[in-house]
């Protein structure tokens, strides 16, 4: 099934969203997290103080809205076609660790990246929703 | 320990992938604009097996924290990724996507590259 010029660009659009929103998600995070005075335990109230840090809040609201991003990019693709494109953010992640956090990336996980990006661009290719139409109707 | 955490973490979140790819699809297209946004929490509100899918998501995320407590990132990141695998395989059995060639050899490419970015 060939979707039309208007969906793909729609979920291409979705698909962009994601994978920004998740990495910058989890990077606000862990930038609030790694900067907040009390170490995280099992009392909920630290939890609760965390989510307060406007790091960590801006973070579990990206991480929020990636969540429904991605439910609205089911309602159009295949699950088999999300999953390995979407991979494309564990790219990003190494990138924004590299850049923000100073962390280092070996050439190993270069390597890995590369083989991210293939694995992605050959899913690419392939039709985003080969399921018949099973919207209900009403 | 960390078997049974990895299998609840890949069960739980194939579950929830499952569920949620079903029944986004039935829910038809939705958006993530202002008004777009209020439709689809109103569709997760209004459908038990989303709430569900839900639920798996959050069994999945706090075993995988409790994983990452007690196991190193580099194998807690690629033991959990095998969960591509599984669902690619369901997607095609269970929800009978069309998971051709080219998309089983791209979950695998990704799969690997996910398991030397998580070394």
């Amino acid at each position: 099934m060939t979707a039309n010029p208007g969906m793909r660009f729609r979920t291409y659009s979705l698909l962009g969203l994601f994978v920004f929103l998740r990495p910058l998600g989890n990077l606000s995070l862990a930038w609030g997290t790694k900067h907040f005075p009390q170490v995280l335990s099992l009392n909920p109230a630290v939890y609760l103080r965390a989510m307060v840090d406007p790091f960590v809040a801006l973070g579990i609201a990206m991480l929020i809205l990636a969540l429904l991003t991605r439910m609205a990019l089911l309602s159009l693709a295949d699950l088999s076609f999300v999953l390995p494109v979407t991979a494309i953010g564990y790219v990003l992640a190494a990138l924004f660790g590299r850049v923000f956090l100073h962390e280092a990336v070996t050439i190993q996980q270069w390597l890995g990246t590369v083989l991210i990006f293939m694995g992605t661009g050959l899913v690419g290719t392939t039709s985003q929703n080969t399921t018949p139409n099973s919207k209900e109707s009403k | 320990m960390k078997w049974i955490l990895l299998s609840i973490v890949v069960t739980a979140t194939a579950l929830s992938d499952l569920l949620q790819s079903h029944e986004m699809k039935r829910a038809g297209e939705q958006s993530v604009g202002a008004r777009g946004l209020a439709r689809l929490l109103k569709t997760i509100a209004m459908r038990r097996d989303l709430i569900l899918s839900i639920v798996c998501l959050a069994i999945s995320f706090f075993a995988f924290m409790a994983l990452v407590q007690a196991e190193p990132l580099s194998f807690a990141v690629p033991a959990s990724a095998s969960s591509f695998i599984l669902e690619t395989v369901l997607a095609k059995l269970v929800l009978k996507e069309d998971v051709g060639m080219r998309r089983g050899a791209g979950a695998l490419l990704v799969l690997g590259g996910v398991i030397l970015l998580a070394r």
